[in-house]
């Protein structure tokens, strides 16, 4: 389990399993068999969701040897982070004027 | 107050932030749908948009530019995905080149919007920001929107590395 501290750096995440191989994958040691060992669900499941992770750039596959590991890419995990609090404040911004503009136009017609 | 909530998922590269107005929903629809009414919120007051070309139907494109302290214009379309007036609009928000022509070098993030009344009077708008990929968030990023990455990457690894050891 993630404790308070996983969360707030990543935030709220709307997929645990996903959260959950990104951390697990931070020692880039296991391939997807092995991540697949840690859930309730089929091989096929893990795989889609390390896929949708690869096709993100948060995680990467790695040849060590004759094995295939699964990698996070922290640079990348983290520069989503950073983008998504910035996308947070350009739309509270764009909120803000929205309200404004709602309130003033609601003066103007009374 | 009038953000009620925001969730952010880094893992799906989505942010998802809900607003509540007290206004009817086709008041708030006319924010999306005028584009004199968007032009008042979508940019910053140091970079107010126009709207030159507005036509909010599926397949269609929106284009705008805005205006910046030294009279700087970078432009900008919507390719529009969807829309249900008054509840729905989903677009790809762009940049593009000086000729207007969609700059495909630059990332583009997929909006999708939704209203619904709650109660007389009130409503809830919804806005999910998704991105493609990292690779396009990092180009944001470096195109100066964020500074410090270097740093942060050092502070995040020194977190993971607690997390680790608990």
């Amino acid at each position: 389990m993630a404790s308070p501290d996983f969360d707030r750096v990543f935030g709220a995440l709307a997929d645990h399993t996903r959260r959950d191989i990104v951390r697990r994958a931070i020692d880039g040691r296991e391939g997807v068999a092995e991540l697949a060992g840690h859930y309730p669900m089929s091989f096929a499941a893990v795989q889609k969701h390390v896929a949708i992770l690869e096709r993100a750039g948060l995680v990467t596959k790695q040849r060590i040897g004759r094995r295939k590991v699964v990698r996070t890419n922290l640079h990348g995990l983290h520069a989503a982070r950073r983008l998504l609090d910035r996308y947070e404040d350009l739309w509270r911004d764009r909120i803000d004027r929205m309200t404004d503009f709602i309130t003033n136009t609601k003066e103007t017609e009374t | 107050m009038t953000v009620t909530a925001v969730k952010k998922d880094p893992s799906a590269l989505t942010m998802t932030l809900d607003a509540e107005f007290d206004a009817p929903p086709e008041r708030v629809w006319q924010l999306w749908a005028d584009p004199r009414q968007l032009e008042r919120w979508w940019g910053p007051p140091t970079y107010p948009a126009t709207f030159t070309k507005h036509d909010l139907a599926p397949g269609s494109r929106v284009e705008y530019h805005m205006t910046g302290p030294e009279g700087d214009q970078p432009k900008g379309y919507w390719d529009v995905l969807e829309i249900d007036p008054p509840h729905r609009l989903v677009f790809r928000d762009g940049f593009a080149n000086d000729d207007g022509t969609p700059n495909d070098d630059l990332p583009r993030n997929e909006v999708r919007m939704t209203i619904e009344g709650i109660s007389e009077g009130k409503t809830r708008m919804s806005i999910e920001s998704i991105f493609p990929n990292t690779q396009a968030m990092e180009q944001i990023l470096a195109m100066g929107m964020e500074e410090g990455l270097t740093e942060a990457v050092g502070q995040i690894d020194a977190i993971l590395a607690e997390q680790r050891v608990a």
